[in-house]
C-alpha cells in the first residue's frame, strides 16, 4: 500500500477530503502541512474519497499537503508512568515532559457486556455532607453537575476529586480557560493528590477537535486502570463544550441537525462515554462525575437534557450550594442503607422541613401571617443552610448527622421533625437543644438583618 | 451473492453488486481480519445496496466484501427462550460473557438456543394428521408452561404427519417429525424455527377485542388508568420522573404470565439491577423465581444504534411467539424514544429529507406498526393469547408536544403521563391523575371513578386559587374538598414502591380500599373551621396510610379497618 497520499481535494471547516487507497474507516492520518503535523481521523469514506476530521484544525493545510495513513485507529499510550502527567487533546505532553511510553490502547473500545458489571454497592465519601448525606455519591456512578457559568462548579470538582477515596484520578478538561487548568494543577498539587492523578486538558485556545477526544482518552485510560482492578475516578469539564465540538463537526459534515443544531446522534455519542463508567465483576471500578453548564440556565437545552437521560442522576449547582430539590443520585439507596442507622430518616426529615420552610418564606414574602410553626422552619432553614448546605462545610458523613441532629433539635420538638420514634430515641441529642430552640426571634431578627 | 463496499459513514456502508438484492435481508460485511458484521440492507438503489451494520463499523474500508443472504432478519424460536438475557440480535449475553469476557466483541455471534440442552417431549400428532402452520405435534416442558412444538408459522398449505418421533429426550436440532406437503415432498419439522423480526407473527382464527384488566398491582393505573390483557399504554415522562422504575415495578409484580423486558438504548445499570434481583424473587402466584418468566432483551445506549432499532422487534416476536402457545404476555419497551432517535439516526445517514425535530417523515405509521403487534388472539384451538405493549418514552426537555410523544399517543389505548412537578413533590408514582387517561375498562366501576375524578379537578381548581388570595379567601368547603382530594391522592393514587405490602395492590384488596376512600370523601362533614378540617383529614389519612403498610388479613390490618370504620361512623368526631 502506497503510504503517501497528496491529492487532497476539499479543505472546509476542520474536514480535510483526499484521494486515497486502501484506507479503513476510523483510521487514524497525519497530516503535515507548512505549518506541522496534525493527527487527523477518517470520518467518511466515499469512493476514493476519504474524510479526515483534522485534530489541530485545517488552518494551513494546502490542497498539495501529504497526508499519511497510520493503519490503526486513535490511541493511547498505557502505563503507571502516565500518572502525575498533563497531557493534551492529542494525547501530546503538556507539561514538558518527554513522551510517555506504554502499552498503545485504543480510544473507543466496545461496551461492556452488562452482565459482566456488578451491582455498585460502594459510597464514595466526599467530605461535602449535600452529597454525603442527601445524595450519596456510588463507586461506578455516572453523574453530572449541572451548573450554569459563573458558578463554582469546578472548584467543586477539584475538592471531591482531592477528597474521594480513589486510587486514580483522571481530569478531562475541555474548552478549560488556561486559569481553571492551572488552578486544577494546584489544588491537586497541594492536596498532593498528583502523583496519582492523570490530566488531559483541552483549553479554548486549543483546536476544537482535540476537544473531541479527551472524553475518550480519560476513559480508556481509566478502564485500563479499573480492568487492573484499581478505582478509578473521572472528573470530565465542561460536557457542553465536547458537545459543541459535536455540533461543529456534524454541521461540516453536512449532517441534518436536529435540536439546536445538535446532530440526531447527540443522545448516542455523549451515552457511549457516561456508559464507560463501570463497576466489573472481579475487577476495578470507574467513577465519572462530569460538568455540564445549561446554557441560559435551562435545563432542557439539548445538551443537560440528554445527559439527564443518561446520568445516573444529577447535582444542581446554584448560588454556590448543591440544591437540595432537583439534585438526585439514582443509585443512593444502594449504600445510604448500610452507612447508619438514621442515614435516611436525616435525609428525608431535613429535606422536607427545608422544602416546608421555602413555602414559609414564599408566606413571608407574600406577606401572609407567619404562626409559631413557620417561625421555627424559618429558623430551621436558616441554620441549614449556614451549617450543612454550605459549600465550604467539609465534614465526614456521620459529624454531618450529628450536626443535623442538632439543628434539628435546636429548632423543634422530637415529635415535628416526622421521624420514627425509635431512631428518635437513640439519635435526639440530649441536653439544651431547648433552651436555645426558645429564642426563634432572635435569630430571625438576625436573618432579616 | 457478494458484493463490495464502496462508502462508509457511521453505521451506514453501501455496497455495490450485481446480483439480486433483497430489501431488508440480512448481509455480512468482512473486515480484512476476517471478522464478519451482521449488517441489513434498508435501501437499493440500481447497482447499490445501502445496509446499515449492526457493529461499530471501525476497521472497513472501500473494497471490502459483503455477503449478501437472501433471508431477513431473524430470531429463532424454540424451547428455552424463558429467562434468557440477549442483545438486540438475540445474542445471548452471559454466553458472550463466558466466550470474550468484559466487553462485547464485533463480529461474535451465538445461536440464541442452547443446542446441548435435551426437552422432554410427548408427541401429541400421529402419522397421518394433516395439519397447518401453527398447529401442535407435540410439546415438551418448559419452566412451569408446556411449550407446544408446531409446525413452523412460515409454512403454507396443509401437510399430513409422515413421522413422528416417539416420547423421549431430544435436543432442539432434532428431526421430531417429517410433513409431507400436497405435492407429496417431503419436509423435516425440528424444535426451533425462525421468524423475521420486522413481521408481525399472529396465526389465529381472529382477534378479538381487548377487554379483560391486567392487574399491575399499581393502584394508579389499575383503578384510573387501566391497562387491559392485548391493549398498549404509554409512559411518557421526563428524566427523574420514574418512568423505569414504574417499569421494572410492573414486570415484578403485573398478574400476567410471561414478561419480556426490551431495555433498549437505556442504561446498563438498570439491566444489571434486573438480571440480579429477579433471580432471587420468587414470582407470589406460581412460586418459581420470577427469572423463569422474564425474558430480557438488552440493547443499552452504549452498543451499536442499529442493534437498538432492530431490539424492540426481536422483542415484539418473542412476545407473539409466546402469545401463539395461549399465554398472555407483557412486553414493556424502554424506552421507545431511543428506538426513534435509532431510526432519526440513520434516516439523517441516508439522506432522506427530514420532518419534524429532523425524525423521519414514516416516524408515525413505524410506532403505529409496532404498537398494533399487541393484540388478543383466539388461536386455532380455541385458546386465547395476548400480547399487551407498554412502551416508555422520554421526551426531549420532558415535552409531550413533540414527535415520539404525539405519535405514540395517536395509537395506544391508555396514556400514563409522568409529571416533573409530581415526581419533585415525591408523590410517587408520578402518573399525572388529571392529564392522564385510558381507553379500557378497568376493576372499578366507572361511575365511582369519574366522581372521585371530579374531585380531583375541583380540589386542584381550589389549590390554584389559594395560591392567589391565601386560605383566608377560600370557603370553608372548597376547602374541604381540596383536602379531600389530597387525601385521595396521597392514600390511594401515591404508593410506596419499596414497601413490601403498599408497593403492590391486587385487584381485590384495591377495590375494598376504593370504596372506603370513596366512603371517606362523601362524607359531608360540618367543619367549623379550617384547623378543625385539615386535623380530621391529616388522621384519616394517617389511619389509611397505615392501614395501607398493614399485610392482608393481619391483625394490625383489622385494627386499622376498625379505626376507619369508626372515623367514617362518627365523621371523625371524637366523643
Amino acid at each position: 500500500m502506497r503510504k503517501y497520499f497528496d491529492a487532497i481535494r476539499r479543505i472546509a471547516g476542520n474536514v480535510v477530503t483526499v484521494n486515497a487507497m486502501g484506507v479503513t474507516y476510523d483510521e487514524l492520518a497525519v497530516i503535515n502541512s507548512a505549518h506541522g503535523e496534525s493527527l487527523a481521523q477518517v470520518i467518511d469514506l466515499e469512493g476514493q474519497q476519504v474524510s479526515l476530521q483534522v485534530f489541530a484544525g485545517s488552518q494551513g493545510v494546502s490542497n498539495n499537503d501529504r497526508v499519511r495513513f497510520l493503519q490503526r485507529p486513535m490511541q493511547v499510550p498505557f502505563s503507571d508512568d502516565l500518572l502525575g502527567r498533563v497531557l493534551d487533546g492529542s494525547g501530546r505532553p503538556r507539561d514538558g515532559r518527554g513522551a510517555v511510553t506504554g502499552t498503545m490502547t485504543d480510544l473507543g473500545t466496545p461496551p461492556v457486556n452488562p452482565v459482566m458489571r456488578r451491582m455498585p454497592d460502594q459510597m464514595v465519601h466526599t467530605g461535602i455532607p449535600m452529597i454525603d448525606v442527601f445524595n450519596s455519591l456510588v463507586e461506578s456512578q455516572k453523574l453530572p453537575i449541572f451548573s450554569v457559568p459563573g458558578e463554582p462548579y469546578n472548584e467543586l470538582l477539584a475538592r471531591i476529586g482531592l477528597q474521594a477515596d480513589a486510587d486514580i484520578i483522571i481530569l478531562g478538561g475541555m474548552g478549560l480557560r488556561h486559569d481553571d487548568y492551572l488552578k486544577f494543577r494546584h489544588t491537586f498539587e497541594e492536596g498532593g493528590v498528583l502523583g496519582r492523578a492523570i490530566l488531559f486538558v483541552h483549553t479554548a485556545a486549543d483546536p476544537v477537535v482535540e476537544c473531541l477526544l479527551v472524553p475518550d482518552l480519560c476513559l480508556a485510560v481509566g478502564e485500563q486502570f479499573a480492568l487492573q482492578g484499581k478505582r478509578v475516578l473521572v472528573l470530565l469539564t465542561d460536557m457542553t463544550a465536547f458537545a459543541d465540538a459535536l455540533k461543529e463537526i456534524s454541521i461540516v459534515m453536512e449532517q441534518i441537525p436536529s435540536n439546536r443544531g445538535y446532530p440526531g446522534d447527540l443522545y448516542t455519542q455523549l451515552a457511549r462515554r457516561y456508559e464507560k463508567a463501570v463497576d466489573f465483576d472481579g475487577a476495578g471500578s470507574m467513577t465519572v462525575l462530569a460538568c455540564v453548564t445549561m446554557p441560559g440556565d435551562d435545563v432542557t437545552h439539548p445538551v443537560p437534557d440528554n445527559t439527564g437521560y443518561i446520568t445516573e442522576g444529577q447535582f444542581y449547582l446554584r448560588h454556590g450550594r448543591i440544591e437540595p430539590f432537583g439534585s438526585l443520585s439514582r443509585l443512593k439507596q444502594q449504600v445510604n442503607g448500610e452507612t447508619r442507622d438514621d442515614h435516611r430518616a436525616i435525609m428525608d426529615a431535613c429535606i422536607q422541613l427545608y422544602a416546608l420552610c421555602r413555602e414559609s418564606r414564599e408566606k413571608r414574602d407574600m406577606g401572609f401571617e407567619m404562626s409559631d410553626w413557620d417561625r421555627k422552619l424559618l429558623q430551621y432553614g436558616l441554620l441549614f443552610e449556614q451549617r450543612v448546605m454550605d459549600l465550604s462545610v467539609n465534614i465526614h458523613l456521620f459529624d454531618a448527622l450529628d450536626r443535623c441532629w442538632d439543628i434539628l433539635a435546636e429548632c423543634f420538638e422530637p415529635a415535628e421533625t416526622g421521624i420514627r420514634r425509635a431512631i428518635i430515641e437513640k439519635h435526639w441529642p440530649a441536653g439544651d437543644g431547648e433552651k436555645e430552640a426558645a429564642e426563634p426571634d432572635e435569630q430571625l431578627a438576625e436573618a432579616s438583618a | 451473492m457478494k458484493a463490495r463496499i464502496v462508502a462508509v459513514s457511521g453505521n451506514l456502508v453501501i455496497a455495490e453488486t450485481d446480483g439480486r438484492v433483497v430489501q431488508n435481508s440480512v448481509g455480512y460485511c468482512t473486515r480484512s481480519d476476517g471478522t464478519r458484521l451482521l449488517s441489513e440492507v434498508i435501501r437499493v438503489r440500481g447497482h447499490l445496496a445501502d445496509l446499515q451494520v449492526f457493529e461499530e463499523t471501525r476497521g472497513l474500508r472501500v473494497g471490502d466484501p459483503v455477503e449478501l443472504r437472501e433471508e431477513m432478519l431473524s430470531v429463532v424460536l424454540a424451547p428455552g427462550l424463558l429467562g434468557q438475557i440477549y442483545d438486540g440480535l438475540q445474542n445471548p449475553l452471559p454466553e458472550l460473557a463466558k466466550q470474550v469476557g468484559f466487553f462485547l466483541q464485533p463480529g461474535i455471534y451465538i445461536h440464541g438456543i442452547s443446542t446441548t440442552q435435551a426437552w422432554a417431549f410427548t408427541p401429541t400428532a400421529k402419522p397421518g394428521d394433516v395439519v397447518r402452520a401453527g398447529d401442535a405435534l407435540g410439546a415438551v416442558p418448559e419452566g412451569i408452561f408446556t411449550h407446544p412444538i408446531t409446525v413452523p408459522f412460515a409454512w403454507r398449505g396443509e401437510f399430513t404427519v409422515e413421522k413422528i418421533a416417539p416420547t423421549g429426550s431430544y435436543m432442539v436440532e432434532a428431526e421430531m417429525a417429517v410433513l409431507a406437503d400436497a405435492q407429496g415432498a417431503r419436509h423435516p419439522v425440528t424444535m426451533q424455527q425462525t421468524w423475521p423480526v420486522k413481521r408481525p407473527l399472529s396465526v389465529a382464527r381472529r382477534r378479538l377485542l381487548p377487554d379483560e384488566p391486567l392487574v399491575s398491582r399499581v393502584r394508579i393505573i389499575d383503578s384510573m388508568f387501566p391497562v387491559v390483557r392485548g391493549g398498549t399504554y404509554c409512559i411518557p415522562g421526563p428524566f427523574g420522573a420514574g418512568k423505569t422504575v414504574l417499569q421494572q415495578i410492573t414486570a415484578r409484580h403485573a398478574e400476567i404470565d410471561i414478561v419480556v423486558i426490551a431495555a433498549c438504548g437505556e442504561r446498563a445499570g438498570e439491566i444489571v439491577e434486573t438480571l440480579r434481583d429477579f433471580p432471587e424473587l420468587t414470582d407470589p402466584r406460581t412460586g418459581r423465581s420470577l427469572m423463569e418468566r422474564t425474558i430480557i432483551i438488552a440493547n443499552t445506549s452504549a452498543m451499536p444504534v442499529a442493534a437498538r432499532e432492530a431490539s424492540v422487534y426481536t422483542a415484539a416476536t418473542l412476545g407473539e411467539y409466546y402469545r401463539q402457545m395461549g399465554l398472555n404476555v407483557l412486553l414493556l419497551a424502554d424506552s421507545t424514544s431511543r428506538w426513534a432517535q435509532a431510526m432519526r439516526e440513520l434516516s439523517g445517514r441516508l439522506e432522506e429529507i427530514p420532518g419534524e425535530e429532523a425524525f423521519p417523515a414514516y416516524l408515525e405509521s413505524r410506532i403505529a406498526a409496532f404498537y398494533e403487534r399487541a393484540g388478543a388472539l383466539e388461536l386455532r384451538d380455541g385458546k386465547i393469547g395476548s400480547l399487551t405493549i407498554g412502551g416508555t418514552v422520554s421526551p426531549a426537555g420532558g415535552n409531550f408536544e413533540e414527535p415520539v410523544t404525539q405519535g405514540t399517543l395517536k395509537v395506544v389505548g391508555a396514556f400514563h403521563g409522568l409529571s416533573r412537578a409530581r415526581s419533585d413533590a415525591r408523590r410517587y408514582p408520578a402518573i399525572d391523575p388529571l392529564d392522564s387517561w385510558s381507553k379500557y375498562q378497568g376493576i372499578i366501576d366507572a361511575e365511582a371513578m369519574a366522581t372521585m375524578r371530579r374531585l380531583l379537578v375541583h380540589g386542584s381548581e381550589v389549590q390554584q386559587m389559594m395560591t392567589v388570595v391565601g386560605e383566608e379567601g377560600t370557603s370553608i368547603d372548597d376547602f374541604t374538598a381540596a383536602l379531600k382530594a389530597d387525601f385521595f391522592d396521597n392514600v390511594y393514587l401515591q404508593q410506596n414502591a419499596f414497601d413490601d405490602v403498599d408497593g403492590a395492590t391486587p385487584a381485590e384488596r384495591q377495590k375494598f380500599v376504593f370504596h372506603k376512600v370513596a366512603e371517606v370523601a362523601a362524607l359531608e362533614f360540618e367543619f367549623t373551621d379550617k384547623a378543625q378540617a385539615r386535623q380530621t383529614l391529616v388522621e384519616v389519612t394517617d389511619l389509611f396510610r397505615n392501614w395501607n403498610y398493614a399485610a392482608a388479613d393481619s391483625d394490625e390490618y383489622r385494627q386499622w379497618l376498625t379505626a376507619i370504620d369508626q372515623f367514617i361512623a362518627t365523621k371523625g368526631q371524637k366523643e
